[in-house]
């Protein structure tokens, strides 16, 4: 079954519309593979395979009764254990919701089942999205596919781990500071993470409301579209989600081209902190661009050396707020409960128990940037950063259709190497976390191997809010000279399991 | 300090100056919570009536009820505010079991409505005016039941159960400026308010505004100064207080401890109380040691309400003629005097009044029913009039019955007592219990010749002119009826038979 799990999405939806393939045979093959792999690579907190075969056996059944199939109809996905599945563990990566079995379906998850894609089952993640390694998980690391001993990014390291050790062919990530774009630069991997209000968040556990955002996750451009188109759309559970149409991302991505596009460098995305190797392969991408006819316009956005400030107040912030319901009374963990305590006092020690440092490195960060009589010094003048940030973006799009940067400054780095270092961990969403910040649209697809430790680099594209379409003309182009010069997908070079 | 010596009200007025900050708090009869499509309705089983969104589950969101937003600007606009037209709701953070989400969405200083007033008519008639800082929108909490302990409050107790049926039920709160010059008359102005802003929110048809059912509550912010300065004092804030009559209770209350406290050279320590109906006291809630931090920031789950002002004005069109100005037109209508009718406001019987005579009967009837005989059996059961099973209509009926002669005011009670004891309508009540005023004349004549016959040496009395000893024939024949005749026609038919001009 080598071949079978190597196929792109694209390729076994067209297979099981033709019959080539069975839903349950795909199914099957990925599961086996899950099992031989993903002890080491620890991808998966939770396999569903029950219910991941019974969704195959209902594609299958649909096929047999002459019914038209959609576009990624039994295709197998692994699912951020970010999102609640009805009946199926939620647990955000956090010791607070071990055992929670949530109600209901997020309306994204009830998207990709409308859609007849197969979940296979929840991946790991960095606790309540917070991280860029997933080491921060309550549930042990995961491993990068290219080097086990390195970090597979995050908090989304789930997720790229899973397509990259061929354990899924798709994907679903969160981004709230680049969590989707990073794990797949480090993998070698396509991650997107959508216009703010393109897919809905409803059933998305909260980390840091105003910049939290699902997308899809692939291993080629074109794969990434179809997931896109399958989950984006307006949803009225969802305030903030976008009543318009979704960009038509499957066309831009069958239809790639950079020729006439004026394409911006910002010269804030460079500097110190920043790996050679990287750089380097950022440099030729441009370079290639230039090539397949694209303008390349020098941008100064002087405000983007903020974003980090910026997002480390806004994103605890909110998030000492979000996570405020995680108090032991109605779900989840709940520790001290002997019968002599005050609930006062067994919120605190579930709390106590249930949350990671890092989670609580950032509630206590946002419960002081929002009290009172600092208010105004930290969350006001942060939110003050991001309407500058979000001007640079939009004085810069009035020069260039995409933006590109490398998507973080580093390859995968080994695990434990950070953990002990907040900053030092911080600093791997610098160029990510101004797109969350602006609302805008970007993508992350593989660039080559940096020349020093042979890792992935990851190029990143940043379009305007609602111009996702751009993301995928742009990386189709990109990604089929790259593929045409390598001779073969990037991944294929990575060592096998 | 203990305070239990109160100093008299009037040394206290003498002395002192009240000013009172009143909060309101109002749930809107939505069908739907303010965030979530949760019923509303009161009563249901516990915790029947939630979602993931109303039950805080993580991944829930929220999203904004059209309608509660359309009831807050009525509201803003009935009560002379300015309607912003651009605002957000905020978060409100503190923990606290009964509220799933550990913050409140509310709003914070972007209010939907702010800067208004309205005017408020003492029993003497004075108008007196109360200045509305804000009113906004947001959502109420779970209920908490504690057991075990013997206070019913959380401390002593061995558990505690909650019901998030209320929980995201939509409120308004209702903040007025600080009400100063009221000076002696304060708790008769805080009780007008409260009671003018229940039928102003009735009027609007927002909310029922039943106190007795927490649909509406009140805080009573209350501070005094030495006669004749400036600077506010230090304001004591006694929470939930749920009735007209305790509101009143409480401010007097709470003015005269705090003269007794600072009479004494004592200071008022800032804090929450709690309000007592047995004894009309108030007793030490919270000490806020320190102001509660609620860390409040714009809510980002939802997007900002901007009501456009074509929607306003819209709005604007529809408000319903101020109860105040209706009372006073009913009052002239009606031809009675103003403390009449602020008594048949307390008594909450002014729709059904209206109601009574719309359906036919006449003002003066109307009144003496609902005010008489119901408004007794009403305080009797301990239950609002308008909570008596009679309508309106079937007190138009009665009457009607009365004015046609075929009730007297005793059968009408009668009458009044069938229906509410739920014997049907009042036709059926008459019919089933023989109530009607008996008219036959066959039978009344039957009647009367044999209460002559009886009483031959009365009839001889009056067959010789003294006409007065009529009575005690009438007596015998309403006797012999059990009531049920009409005792003019009685008179009549009496004398008529023994030849005598009455």
């Amino acid at each position: 079954m080598a071949d079978l799990i190597k196929l792109t999405a694209a390729e076994i939806a067209a297979k099981i519309a033709s019959g080539e393939l069975t839903a349950v045979e795909v199914t099957e093959a990925h599961l086996a593979r899950i099992e031989a792999v993903d002890e080491k690579v620890h991808a998966f907190l939770h396999i569903d395979r029950e219910g991941a075969l019974a969704q195959a056996r209902a594609v299958d059944e649909k096929k047999a009764r002459g019914e038209k199939l959609g576009p990624l109809a039994g295709v197998p996905l692994a699912l951020k254990d970010i999102f609640t599945t009805e009946g199926i563990p939620t647990t955000v990566g956090s010791k607070i919701l071990e055992g929670w079995i949530p109600p209901y379906d997020a309306t994204l998850t009830k998207k990709l089942k409308a859609a007849d894609v197969v979940i296979l089952g929840k991946t790991n993640m960095d606790e309540f999205a917070m991280g860029s390694s997933t080491e921060n998980s309550a549930y042990g690391p995961t491993g990068n596919p290219w080097d086990l001993t390195k970090i597979p990014g995050g908090s989304g390291g789930g997720s790229s781990a899973a397509l990259a050790s061929y354990q899924a062919p798709l994907a679903i990530g969160t981004d709230t500071g680049g969590s989707i774009r990073q794990p797949a630069a480090v993998t070698g991997t396509v991650g997107v993470k959508p216009t703010y209000g393109g897919v809905s968040r409803y059933g998305m556990v909260a980390f840091s409301s105003s910049l939290d955002q699902g997308g899809p996750c692939a291993r080629t451009v074109l794969d990434t579209a179809l997931l896109h188109e399958v989950i984006a759309g307006h949803d009225p559970l969802d305030s903030t989600s976008i009543d318009a149409p979704v960009p038509a991302v499957v066309e831009a991505a069958r239809n790639g081209s950079v020729q006439g596009m004026r394409v911006g460098v910002v010269k804030q995305f460079r500097g110190e902190g920043y790996q050679e190797g990287v750089l380097q392969r950022f440099d030729e991408s441009v370079a290639l661009m230039k090539e397949l006819g694209a303008e390349i316009v020098e941008l100064d956005c002087p405000s983007f050396d903020l974003a980090l400030a910026a997002y480390y107040l806004i994103a605890p912030s909110e998030c000492s707020s979000n996570l405020a319901r995680f108090d032991a009374m109605r779900y989840g963990l709940r520790v001290g409960d002997d019968g002599t305590k005050s609930a006062e006092d067994v919120t605190a020690l579930t709390r106590e128990a249930g949350f990671g440092a890092e989670v609580k490195r950032r509630i206590m960060l946002g419960t002081y940037a929002l009290s009172s009589g600092y208010y105004d010094a930290y969350y006001g003048s942060a939110q003050k950063v991001r309407t500058l940030i979000t001007r640079d973006f939009e004085k810069a799009f009035e020069q260039v259709d995409v933006i590109v940067s490398p998507t973080t400054p580093t390859t995968a780095f080994p695990i434990g190497e950070r953990v002990d270092d907040p900053m030092a961990m911080y600093l791997a969403d610098v160029c990510t976390l101004p797109v969350n910040l602006a609302g805008n649209a970007a993508m992350s697809l593989p660039c080559g191997l940096a020349p020093e430790d042979g890792l992935p680099v990851g190029l990143q594209i940043i379009a305007p809010a609602m111009a996702d379409d751009r993301l995928y003309k742009v990386g189709a182009a990109v990604e089929a000279a790259f593929t045409e010069r390598w001779g073969h997908p990037l991944l294929e070079e990575a060592p096998s399991l | 300090m203990t305070v239990t010596d109160l100093v008299s009200y009037e040394d206290a007025l003498a002395a002192y100056d009240p000013v009172m900050g009143l909060e309101v708090h109002v749930e809107l009869g939505t069908k739907t919570k303010m965030f979530c499509g949760c019923s509303t309705t009161l009563g249901a089983d516990a915790n029947s009536q939630t979602c993931p969104t109303c039950l805080g589950l993580p991944g829930s969101l929220p999203v904004v009820n059209a309608t509660g937003v359309e009831s807050a600007v009525k509201i803003g606009l009935a009560l002379n505010c300015t309607i912003a037209e651009w605002c957000r709701f905020a978060r409100k953070n503190y923990f606290y079991p009964d509220m799933p989400k550990n913050f409140q969405t509310s709003q914070y200083d972007e209010p939907i409505a702010f800067d208004g007033y309205l005017d408020v008519q003492l029993e003497d008639g004075e108008i007196f005016r109360v200045n509305i800082e804000r009113a906004h929108m947001e959502e109420d909490t779970g209920k908490s039941t504690h057991i075990g302990g013997a206070t019913g409050r959380i401390h002593g107790a061995r558990h505690s159960l909650l019901d998030y049926n209320r929980a995201g039920i939509p409120l308004i709160e209702i903040v007025t400026k600080p009400i100063e010059g009221a000076g002696e008359r304060a708790p008769e102005v805080a009780k007008a308010y409260v009671a003018e802003l229940r039928e102003l929110i009735k009027a609007l048809g927002v909310s029922e505004a039943r106190m007795e059912q927490g649909q509406m509550r009140c805080d009573v912010n209350l501070s005094l100064r030495p006669q004749g300065t400036e600077k506010f004092g230090t304001r004591s804030e006694t929470k939930n207080v749920n009735s007209l009559r305790s509101v009143e209770r409480a401010a007097r209350y709470e003015i005269q401890r705090h003269a007794a406290v600072l009479s004494s050279g004592g200071t008022i320590i800032q804090e929450t109380r709690h309000f007592h109906e047995d004894d009309g006291s108030t007793t030490s809630g919270r000490v806020k040691e320190e102001a509660e931090d609620y860390r409040y920031f714009p809510e980002p789950d939802l997007v900002p309400v901007a009501p456009s002002r074509e929607w306003v004005e819209e709005l604007r069109a529809t408000l319903p003629e101020l109860p105040r100005v209706r009372r006073n037109r009913l009052r002239e209508e009606w031809g009675i005097s103003a403390h009449d009718m602020q008594s048949i406001l307390n008594a909450g019987a002014v729709d059904l009044i209206t109601a009574t005579v719309d359906a036919g009967a006449d003002s003066a009837s109307a009144r003496k029913w609902w005010m008489g005989e119901l408004a007794r059996r009403a305080n009797e059961d301990g239950v609002e009039l308008a909570a008596l099973p009679i309508t309106p209509g079937q007190v138009a009926r009665i009457t009607a019955l009365v004015s046609d002669g075929s009730l007297n005011d005793k059968l009408a009670r009668q009458t009044i007592e069938g229906v509410l004891a739920g014997e049907g309508d009042p036709d059926t009540v008459v019919e089933k219990r023989g109530l009607k005023v008996v008219s036959d004349e066959g039978a009344l004549g039957t009647a009367v010749d044999e209460a002559i016959a009886a009483n031959a040496a009365i009839a001889d009395k009056i067959r010789g002119g003294k006409v007065a000893a009529a009575g005690a024939l009438v007596g015998a024949v309403m006797k012999a009826t059990r009531g049920q005749a009409d005792a003019a026609r009685v008179r009549e038919l009496i004398l008529e038979k023994l030849g005598v001009e009455g």
